[in-house]
C-alpha cells in the first residue's frame, strides 16, 4: 500500500480511521534527526524556551497517551485533564507532604493515574462515540471541583493549590535547573514513546487495533473486547498522570484551576492537528496548542480567540489529516526528488 | 598616565558614596527592563477564559499608559506596556511571567490578575528578584514582605473587610443572629474567615446560618430561602456581582428585611443595585474606597471629572458602569507615583523600595480621605474603607474610615 492511499483509508461509519501500525511511527533517520535536535537545541537558547520546550515534551507525551486510546483503540475522551489533574496532584503532594524524591513521584502518579482511568474506564465500556466523549466530558468538569472539597483541602491546598519545589540537577552537574528538569522530561518522554510504539506492535496493540476497526470482528477473533478497552483507558490513563506529575514539577504550582476541561479540549484538539493514530504527531499537536494561542495573541489581543479559531480552521481545512498529511506529502516529494 | 587613574580612582569612589547614599538620586542607575528612553512593565490578565471579564483591567492601563506616554513619559522615559493573556490557568500565568521576565526583558510585572494565578508566579517572582506589584487580587496572603520581599498587594484585602462589618455588628448589634451567604472559593472563603476572626469567640454563637453556593449554579433562589428559615437576623452577602443581585431581589421578595451586608465587591450601583432595583435595595450596608461612577453624588467631582476626560480621549469605547475601569485607573495611577519616585534609579531593588514608601498618596478614584500608605513591614498599600449605606438611588456614606489591616 503505498502512502498516498493511506490517507485515502477512511472507513465509512467510524469516526476514527484506521492507521496501519506501520505508519504510526517515524522511518529510523527522521527520528535520529529529530531526536538530535530535542538534545542539541537546549544547549544554544534562553531559560525560557528551554521551559517552553520542556511544556512541549510534556502536553507532547499527554497527546500521545489521548492518542493512543483513540488513535490506537478508537475510544474518545474529553476527560483527559482529569487524569492529568490526579498525576499533578499525586506528583505534588508526595513532594511537598511527604517529602519523597520526584523522580519517584513520577511511577506512582502514572500508577495511580492507570488504576484510576482503568475503574472509569469499566463503566465507560457501555459507551461509544459521542456517548463516551459526554461522560469523559462530566468527568473533567468534575476534576476542579473535586480537588476543592473540604475533605481534600489539608492535602490539596484548596482553591490555593500547592506549590512545589524544583529539583536541582543531581550529582552537582553543572546545568541549570530548567536545563536539568528539560534533559530529565526528554528521557521519560522517549522511553514512553519507545514503550507506547512497543506496545501497539505487540498483541495488545493489535487487540486495540481490531476493536477500533471492528469491534464485533475482534470480538470473534477471540479478543476479550471489554478487557482491552479498559486496558487502554487504564494505560492512557497513566501516561497523562505521568505528564501531569512533569507538568506541575516544570511549572512549580498546581492548583485546581490549572485542569479545567479547557485543558482536555487542548489536548483533543492537539490531537487532531497532529493526525489521529499517528504517535510522532503529538508533538506537533503540542506545538500547536502551546504557541498557537501565543501567535493569535501577538496579532490581536482583543480577538486572539476568535484569531486561534481561524487559525484552527484553516489546519483543519487545509490538512484534516493534520501533521500526518503533511509528513506524508513531504516524504513523497523527497522520494521524487530522488528520482530526478 | 597618573591623572587618568586618579581620576578614576575618584569615580570609583564616587560612585561607591552615591551607592551608600541618598545621591544616588543624582546617578542614573538602571536594571533589565529601564534605560535612558524607556520603562518596560509587564502584565498578565485573563483576556480570554472564564475569567474575562476582568480583562478589561489590562486594557484600562495600556490606555492610562498612553497617556502618560502622550504627555512625555515619566522623566522623560516613555513606558512601554506588554500585557500577555493567561486565561485565568496557572501554568499558562507561569509560561507569560517566565516570557516577560526572561525574554521580553521586563522591569516588574505589574498587577497580574487573580489569586491562583499570582500564587503560581510569587515563588518564581521572589527567587528572579523581580518586583510583583500591586497584584489584582484581594487575598489576604500577599501583605508578607518577610517571606516575600518583591510581591506586593494593592486594594483592601477580603479579610480587612469584613473584619470592619464584624465590628460594626458587635458594636451596633451585639445580640444579632447572623446568615452568610458565600461563594465557594477563595474569595468567599477568605471573607468568610475574616468575618470569623473579626467577631471573635461570640462568632460561634452568632452565626446562625453558613450556606456556600457554586459560582456555576445557575440561580442562588434556594440558598437564600434557607437562610431566612434560619430566624437570622442580620445577613452578611459574599457574592459576586450576578449572584449579589439576585440576593437582594430574593430579599425582598421573601419579605425578608435583615440588616444587609453586601461585600465590596459587589456594591456597583450600574451592575448590581439597578438590576436588583433601588426598592429591594434600602438601607444595604456595604464599604467602599473607590468611587462609583455610576453614582450620582460623583458628578461634578474633580477626580471624577479627569477620568471622565481620561476615558474620552484613551478610551472612548470604555463601559464606565464597570467598576474595573475605575480599579485599573487608579492602580495605574498608583504605578505611576511609584516611578516617578524613583527618579533616575529604576532598578528593581528601589521601586520595591519607593512601592513600600509610599506616604498618605492620595488619588482621584479613591473616596475623600482613603489613602494609600506602605512601610517596609505593611505590603497592603489600600486598607482603609468607609462604610456606607443604600439611600435612594445612591450610596450614602457615614462614620469615620475605618482600617483593618491584616498580614498574610
Amino acid at each position: 500500500m503505498s502512502a498516498a492511499e493511506e490517507v485515502e483509508v477512511v472507513t465509512e461509519g467510524q469516526a476514527v480511521e484506521a492507521v496501519p501500525k506501520r505508519a504510526m511511527t517515524l522511518g529510523y533517520g527522521t527520528s535520529l534527526v529529530v531526536l538530535a535536535a530535542l538534545i542539541l537545541i537546549p544547549l544554544f537558547v534562553k531559560n525560557f524556551i528551554i521551559f517552553q520546550m520542556t511544556m512541549l515534551l510534556i502536553y507532547g507525551l499527554a497527546v500521545m497517551a489521548l492518542n493512543i486510546l483513540t488513535g490506537g483503540s478508537g475510544q474518545f475522551s474529553l476527560g483527559q485533564s482529569a487524569f492529568y489533574a490526579v498525576g499533578a496532584y499525586t506528583s505534588a503532594i508526595l513532594m511537598e507532604h511527604a517529602g519523597m524524591n520526584y523522580a519517584l513521584t513520577l511511577p506512582i502518579a502514572g500508577i495511580v493515574c492507570f488504576g484510576f482511568g482503568f475503574l472509569f474506564g469499566q463503566p465507560a465500556l457501555r459507551l461509544s462515540g459521542v456517548y463516551l466523549a459526554l461522560a469523559t466530558f462530566a468527568l473533567a468538569t468534575a476534576m476542579p471541583q473535586l480537588l476543592k472539597l473540604g475533605y481534600f483541602e489539608h492535602w490539596t491546598g484548596g482553591v490555593q493549590g500547592l506549590v512545589v519545589t524544583k529539583p536541582d540537577a543531581p550529582f552537582g552537574l553543572p546545568l541549570s535547573q530548567d536545563m536539568w528538569l528539560y534533559y530529565f522530561t526528554l528521557v521519560v518522554t522517549i522511553a514512553i514513546y519507545i514503550a507506547s510504539v512497543n506496545l501497539l506492535r505487540s498483541r495488545s496493540g493489535r487487540a486495540f487495533m481490531a476493536i477500533r476497526d471492528n469491534e464485533i470482528a475482534a470480538s470473534a477473533m477471540g479478543v476479550d473486547v471489554a478487557l482491552y478497552k479498559t486496558l487502554a483507558f487504564g494505560v492512557s490513563a497513566g501516561i497523562t498522570g505521568v505528564a501531569g506529575g512533569l507538568g506541575a514539577i516544570a511549572v512549580q504550582f498546581v492548583a485546581p484551576d490549572g485542569y479545567t476541561i479547557q485543558l482536555a479540549i487542548s489536548l483533543f484538539l492537539g490531537m487532531v492537528v497532529g493526525g489521529v493514530g499517528w504517535l510522532p504527531g503529538s508533538i506537533v499537536g503540542s506545538a500547536f496548542i502551546i504557541f498557537v494561542p501565543n501567535i493569535a495573541e501577538g496579532i490581536s489581543k482583543g480577538l486572539s480567540g476568535a484569531v486561534f479559531g481561524v487559525l484552527l480552521f484553516l489546519v483543519i481545512f487545509l490538512v484534516p489529516h493534520g501533521a500526518r498529511q503533511v509528513a506524508i506529502v513531504a516524504q513523497q516529494l523527497a522520494a521524487k526528488l530522488k528520482k530526478n | 598616565m597618573s591623572a587618568i587613574r586618579q581620576l578614576a580612582a575618584i569615580a570609583a569612589a564616587l560612585s561607591l558614596v552615591s551607592a551608600f547614599s541618598s545621591a544616588a538620586l543624582a546617578q542614573k542607575k538602571y536594571d533589565t527592563g529601564a534605560s535612558d528612553t524607556e520603562i518596560k512593565i509587564g502584565n498578565i490578565m485573563p483576556y480570554s477564559g472564564a475569567a474575562s471579564a476582568y480583562g478589561v483591567i489590562g486594557k484600562t492601563e495600556d490606555a492610562y499608559f498612553r497617556k502618560i506616554n502622550a504627555e512625555g513619559g515619566i522623566n522623560g522615559r516613555k513606558i512601554t506596556f506588554i500585557s500577555y493573556d493567561d486565561a485565568y490557568t496557572p501554568p499558562k500565568t507561569v509560561e507569560q511571567a517566565r516570557k516577560l521576565v526572561e525574554s521580553d526583558e521586563v522591569l516588574m510585572i505589574f498587577n497580574s490578575l487573580g489569586t491562583p494565578p499570582n500564587s503560581a508566579i510569587q515563588k518564581y517572582m521572589n527567587q528572579k528578584k523581580v518586583p510583583q506589584l500591586f497584584v489584582a487580587t484581594g487575598a489576604t496572603k500577599w501583605n508578607d514582605p518577610k517571606e516575600f520581599p518583591w510581591t506586593m498587594g494593592w486594594q483592601p484585602n477580603y479579610q480587612s473587610e469584613s473584619i470592619i462589618y464584624a465590628k460594626y455588628i458587635l458594636k451596633n448589634k451585639p445580640d444579632a443572629k447572623i446568615a452568610v451567604l458565600y461563594q465557594n472559593d477563595d474569595y468567599g472563603k477568605d471573607y468568610l474567615k475574616g468575618f470569623k476572626d473579626g467577631l471573635g469567640a461570640k462568632a460561634a454563637s452568632m452565626i446562625v446560618a453558613e450556606d456556600a453556593y457554586e459560582v456555576t449554579e445557575p440561580t442562588i433562589d434556594s440558598h437564600i430561602v434557607r437562610l431566612k428559615a434560619s430566624g437570622a437576623d442580620v445577613f452578611f452577602n459574599i457574592t459576586t456581582p450576578k449572584f449579589a443581585a439576585q440576593a437582594i431581589k430574593k430579599n425582598n421578595e421573601l419579605n425578608w428585611h435583615p440588616l444587609h451586608f453586601l461585600n465590596n465587591v459587589s456594591a456597583s450601583i450600574g451592575s448590581v443595585i439597578k438590576p436588583a432595583g433601588f426598592e429591594a435595595a434600602q438601607g444595604i450596608i456595604s464599604s467602599q474606597y473607590l468611587k462609583d461612577p455610576t453614582d450620582p453624588q460623583w458628578k461634578t467631582d474633580k477626580g471624577m471629572i479627569a477620568w471622565n476626560e481620561f476615558l474620552d480621549k484613551y478610551y472612548p469605547d470604555a463601559n464606565r458602569a464597570d467598576a474595573s475601569v475605575m480599579y485599573a485607573y487608579t492602580v495605574a495611577q498608583g504605578l505611576e507615583h511609584v516611578l516617578r519616585a524613583c527618579g533616575d534609579n529604576l532598578t528593581r531593588e528601589n521601586i520595591m523600595k519607593q512601592a513600600a514608601s509610599i506616604r498618605d498618596l492620595e488619588l482621584g478614584g479613591l473616596l475623600p480621605g482613603i489613602k494609600v500608605n506602605t512601610s517596609a513591614t505593611d505590603f497592603a498599600p489600600l486598607s482603609q474603607l468607609q462604610l456606607v449605606r443604600f439611600k435612594g438611588e445612591t450610596w450614602e456614606r457615614f462614620g469615620d474610615i475605618l482600617s483593618g489591616d491584616v498580614g498574610g
